[in-house]
């Protein structure tokens, strides 16, 4: 009984010190990975910076859909709100490249309460329809508001100021990867301490059954409406940061596609793991890139076959693969052991 | 004793149908009370209103002096009146460490924080842990609950309301489902119910009603037609008719 008892003492530390380590390993892979990009694929780094301000984008919905069970086809309108806020402010004379990212947050969270508070009003189908009537909404405003937007010829001639005063945002987009790499891994990074927080562990518990947790005496909404603001946040990041590294923003970056887009990745890499949103925007845009290039007609095509092929070989996304096969191996080791 | 909850002429009816018919209970710190009564009898009906799942179309619930019936179920919950389901309501990937400590968390008042992290909390760990071993769950304490067994996950159901230290239970048949071989241990659990508490629970299973409840309320068709002792439930009428009638002939048949 004694040592029954001392048992789960020991194991407490072990098993938080265990994520800890996993975390860092992961992220240490990401920025491998990331500059293993940098060396391989030279003369395609603005795409991967685009990969890499999508993939934040995907990874502000994973918070809301993975997180908090709140699916949106419209998470667009947050990552269109920082890249024309990012934009505007730089026409205007801000072009400290910290600074537009700054502003590109706080567009985005404002732009999530503004979203969060309207789509928590409903539930299910509705809700649903209504973040596309939001990114409907804000494409439009945005298409009318042209004076300040540029309209549907897009808000062009950014002229963003070196990064520390010293590197240029140069021709080849070197200094543009590396500062959307180092702000992809500061980005996941916090989002891992978020979602490893008491806070991400209640959206967790709100995604499987929000009934048990008000029976828990937690309130439901301003838990959600809390993770909208910090999704919003992220997904405005990556709006700036595609804007300063294009040097544009068109209407595009507020379109329903991209959001449907942006919700087949995540659906692709798996849902809740936040590792997921990274794996499948890279392999989605990968994918079609490269297909595209080997068939401009049929690329689509190929693209939804590999859809259809992950979502029944990997109803739980390509991460969901990845743990059901180390959980195989792990149970295996047990039995052995 | 002085009474600690009370309700008064709760009804609650749906379009021109009554389920729940003027109901009047009060309980005492330390009560232990059966609600017992045949299916469709409106007993699970009766603890959503209590706890602010339904609003009554007509009545009071008054805890602790205060009336509560305007109050929404997270509010009450925090108030102390707390109830577990009748079929588990349980997040089937997390642990029953994880559950139990984020009501703790929850309770505390901690569990919105974004700036600290969850596991290896130490501040709450021991009260977990103790938790957790009055159970007898330590042992599966970190495997997910979908792995472990149903009368187990019924357990944690109970864990999880105690770690929200209530003042009134509402137990909405804390042994549904659960092998007769398991019985045993809900039934140990229930034993070892902090004594100030005021349970009131519902179960099928007689043998457990007339084991736990020092008193009993027979509930048929919304209304409750007897409140007293377990040893006069048996005697009256009304019940009899409503519902031991149908009892022994389903017990003859087992």
């Amino acid at each position: 009984m004694q040592v029954a008892a001392q048992t789960p003492e020991i194991a407490t530390s072990s098993s938080a010190g265990y994520r800890w380590a996993r975390d860092a390993v992961g992220v240490t892979l990401i920025l491998a990975a990331g500059l293993a990009g940098y060396w391989l694929f030279p003369d395609n780094l603005a795409l991967l910076t685009r990969v890499i301000a999508v993939a934040l984008l995907v990874l502000s919905i994973d918070l809301v859909t993975g997180y908090g069970g709140v699916a949106t086809l419209g998470q667009a309108a947050l990552f269109g709100a920082g890249a024309y806020a990012a934009g505007i402010a730089c026409v205007n004379g801000v072009t400290e490249p910290l600074t537009l990212i700054l502003i590109g947050a706080v567009a985005g969270a404002v732009a999530g309460l503004f979203m969060g508070t309207i789509m928590l009003r409903a539930h299910g189908l509705a809700q649903l329809v209504l973040s596309i009537a939001i990114v409907q909404l804000f494409h439009e405003a945005a298409n009318k508001a042209s004076a300040y937007t540029g309209g549907s010829d897009g808000l062009a001639g950014l002229m963003v100021s070196p990064l520390f005063g010293a590197f240029e945002f140069d021709l080849w987009g070197r200094t543009a990867y590396l500062f959307g790499l180092a702000l992809l891994i500061v980005v996941f990074a916090s989002l891992r301490f978020i979602v490893s927080s008491p806070f991400g562990m209640l959206c967790r518990g709100i995604k499987e059954d929000p009934v048990r947790i008000r029976a828990m005496g937690a309130f439901v909404f301003p838990v959600l409406l809390k993770m909208f603001v910090i999704s919003g946040a992220v997904a405005g990041i990556g709006g700036a940061l595609a804007a300063i590294s294009t040097q544009v923003v068109g209407l595009d970056s507020v379109s329903f596609e991209l959001s449907a887009n942006a919700l087949v990745m995540l659906v692709l890499g798996g849902l809740g793991t936040l590792y997921g949103a990274l794996v499948g925007t890279v392999i989605f845009m990968g994918f079609e890139h490269v297909v595209s290039a080997i068939n401009p007609f049929h690329w689509m095509t190929m693209v939804g076959a590999l859809l259809i092929g992950v979502v029944l070989a990997a109803p739980g996304g390509l991460s969901g693969l990845l743990d059901r096969m180390s959980g195989i191996s792990r149970r295996r080791k047990e039995k052995r052991t | 004793m002085s009474e600690l909850f009370r309700v008064e002429g709760l009804t609650k009816s749906f379009g021109g149908l009554a389920v729940s018919r003027n109901i009047s209970l009060a309980m005492q710190e330390g009560d232990r009370i059966a609600l017992i009564g045949p299916n469709g009898a409106g007993k699970t009906t009766f603890v959503n209103l209590v706890t602010g799942q339904l609003q009554p179309s007509a009545g009071q619930v008054v805890l602790n002096g205060e009336d509560v019936t305007r109050l929404g179920a997270v509010q009450r919950v925090r108030r102390g009146l707390v109830r577990t389901f009748q079929v588990t309501r349980l997040f089937s990937d997390m642990t029953p460490e994880e559950h139990v400590t984020l009501t703790v968390l929850q309770r505390e008042g901690r569990a919105t924080r974004i700036l600290s992290r969850f596991h290896g909390n130490s501040e709450v760990a021991g009260e977990v842990e103790t938790i957790l071993s009055t159970l007898g769950l330590l042992e599966v304490a970190r495997r997910r609950v979908r792995e472990i067994a149903y009368g187990q996950q019924r357990l944690l159901e109970i864990g999880i309301a105690l770690a929200l230290r209530p003042k009134v239970l509402l137990l909405d048949e804390p042994a549904a489902g659960v092998p007769s071989s398991e019985t045993p241990r809900i039934e140990h659990a229930l034993e070892r119910l902090p004594k100030t508490l005021a349970v009131l629970m519902i179960e099928h299973d007689m043998d457990l009603v007339f084991r736990f409840a020092r008193r009993v309320a027979v509930l048929a068709a919304g209304e409750i037609i007897f409140q007293g002792l377990p040893s006069e439930v048996a005697a009256n009428e009304k019940v009899r008719e409503a519902y031991l009638g149908n009892y022994a002939h389903a017990r003859s048949v087992a």
